[in-house]
């Protein structure tokens, strides 16, 4: 029994290497923009509009209200990186419906993957926000004393990220593995519901994880902003 | 259960292409449509805003021009009032005036008709009472009247007063010495001859003489020349008859009378 769809090689040539993980991930790809084509092609602002455009609305401005939830007032930058973590993740689980289906995300190559994206898209945000001098000055916070500590966090946060991911899908994926060939009828079909009620949620953890880094490292200049804007107004 | 680097690789790549498409194809065209509807219902609701501005303005307005059109309506009223009572008080006044012109009128024409039935009145008096005293001298004293008429103012002419003879003379000169003497009654040859006589007894001088019968002179003689008369009539018996009557006919308060009826 194979682990991970990384394990499923179609063609190999050195170091490149086209495995069912990058093929599932092309697919769902496909899927997502072509979908998203489809509906936006034609929206409509009056009252009258598509069933997929009210669906995608609501999605779009759920994820929206999220992220501004956690702290992020502009929301429209990060929704983008946010927005497409959170959809990929759980068009992904989603999938598991499917018999013979390997998510993308039950490769360990796929959650580091994200979860790298994750870690560089801190200080890329962070930055953009605050400049380097400000984002860097949120290692030393609250005193320089933490750096260390702060430097950690980064990192293990990130292993913790792609570890917690990958092992709750692959997990999912074996349980129903091992499920099957005891019991082949009816618990399987429970286990797998499970398994994308847990790729679902898998999908939220995931994409509000990376909201909460983005915003801690985005938070000072925030703060700043508000003490700016609170003078102002009592001045 | 190893970590694929170019499978990491690629999903990263994999997953930067993804966020570029998906912001492309997905949440922008979805959120700037959002942004669309809550600018357009934000217009909407402006606009409704605005509308009900202009209405309530409008209505003020509507309000404001009601009201004044009111007080103009009551403005030309009253004054179409105060017009009505100068022109009813002008119509009262002419018809006052009118009345007044009629009742003048009337009153004059009252009194023409008094002045002419006093006028009749005083010549049938005068022939009544020529005829009486006529009648009266000849029964009485068997005297003809036009004779003895004749006889008085023969007289008459010879009782003359010197300042009255020198006015008869100087009004004969300029009246290049012609006399007319007219007569009630048609004189007779020996009355003209009288008359003569005594007025070229008179004058001291034979003027030319034309005799003329008038029925207006009410049994009497008259002798005119160029504006000078010497005259004798029986007119001036019934003058103070006349004047009698006259105030008689005063007393009837006919015009008093109308007078009321009028106002």
């Amino acid at each position: 029994m194979k682990m991970t769809p990384d394990e499923t090689v179609f063609w190999s040539h050195g170091f490149v290497t086209i495995n069912l993980t990058l093929v599932t991930t092309w697919a769902i790809m496909l899927f997502m923009v072509v979908g998203a084509k489809l509906i936006t092609r034609d929206l409509k602002s009056n009252n009258k509009i598509s069933r997929w455009q009210c669906v995608l609305e609501i999605i779009v401005t759920s994820i929206n209200e999220q992220i501004n939830d956690l702290g992020l007032p502009k929301s429209e930058l990060y929704i983008g990186f946010i927005g497409t973590l959170f959809l990929f993740v759980a068009m992904c689980n989603f999938w598991i419906i499917l018999p013979w289906y390997q998510p993308p995300t039950g490769s360990l190559s796929t959650t580091t993957a994200l979860a790298l994206c994750v870690f560089l898209s801190v200080p890329y945000f962070g930055i953009q926000k605050s400049g380097i001098g400000g984002y860097l000055k949120t290692y030393i916070q609250p005193t320089f004393i933490m750096l260390p500590f702060n430097i950690i966090s980064e990192l293990s946060r990130t292993l913790a990220l792609a570890v917690r991911l990958f092992g709750n899908i692959m997990s999912g994926v074996m349980i129903i593995g091992i499920l099957l060939s005891i019991t082949p009828l009816f618990i399987p079909l429970v286990m797998k519901a499970l398994g994308l009620l847990t790729g679902m949620v898998q999908a939220y953890i995931f994409s509000i994880l990376a909201t909460v880094y983005i915003a801690a490292a985005v938070q000072e200049s925030v703060k700043k902003d508000k003490k700016i804007k609170k003078k102002l107004t009592t001045n | 259960m190893q970590i694929n680097w170019f499978t990491v690789i690629a999903q990263i790549l994999n997953f930067l292409v993804l966020v570029w498409l998906m912001k492309r194809y997905l949440y922008k065209p979805i959120l700037s449509m959002i942004d669309d509807r809550e600018k357009k219902i934000a217009g909407q609701l402006a606009d409704a805003k605005t509308k009900k501005n202009e209405a309530k303005a409008e209505q003020d307005e509507f309000n404001k021009k009601n009201e004044v059109f009111e007080q103009q309506k009551k403005d030309m009223m009253d004054k179409a009032t105060a017009e009505a009572g100068v022109l009813s008080q002008k119509l009262q006044d002419d018809a006052k005036t009118k009345a007044k012109n009629l009742q003048d009128k009337l009153e004059k024409t009252v009194q023409e008709q008094q002045a002419d039935l006093n006028k009749q009145l005083q010549q049938k008096t005068e022939q009544g009472v020529f005829a009486i005293t006529k009648k009266v001298l000849a029964d009485l004293a068997d005297v003809n009247f036009e004779e003895q008429s004749v006889n008085v103012f023969v007289k008459q002419i010879s009782n003359i007063k010197d300042d009255e003879k020198d006015l008869f003379k100087k009004a004969l000169l300029s009246a290049s010495g012609s006399i007319l003497v007219q007569s009630a009654f048609d004189l007779s040859e020996k009355q003209q001859s009288g008359i003569k006589s005594a007025v070229i007894k008179m004058l001291g001088s034979n003027p030319s003489f034309q005799f003329k019968t008038s029925t207006a002179l009410l049994g009497g003689i008259e002798l005119t020349t160029n504006g000078y008369k010497l005259a004798w009539s029986i007119t001036e018996y019934v003058s103070s008859f006349e004047k009698s009557i006259a105030a008689s006919n005063q007393q009837i308060p006919v015009t008093e009378k109308k007078h009321h009826a009028v106002k």
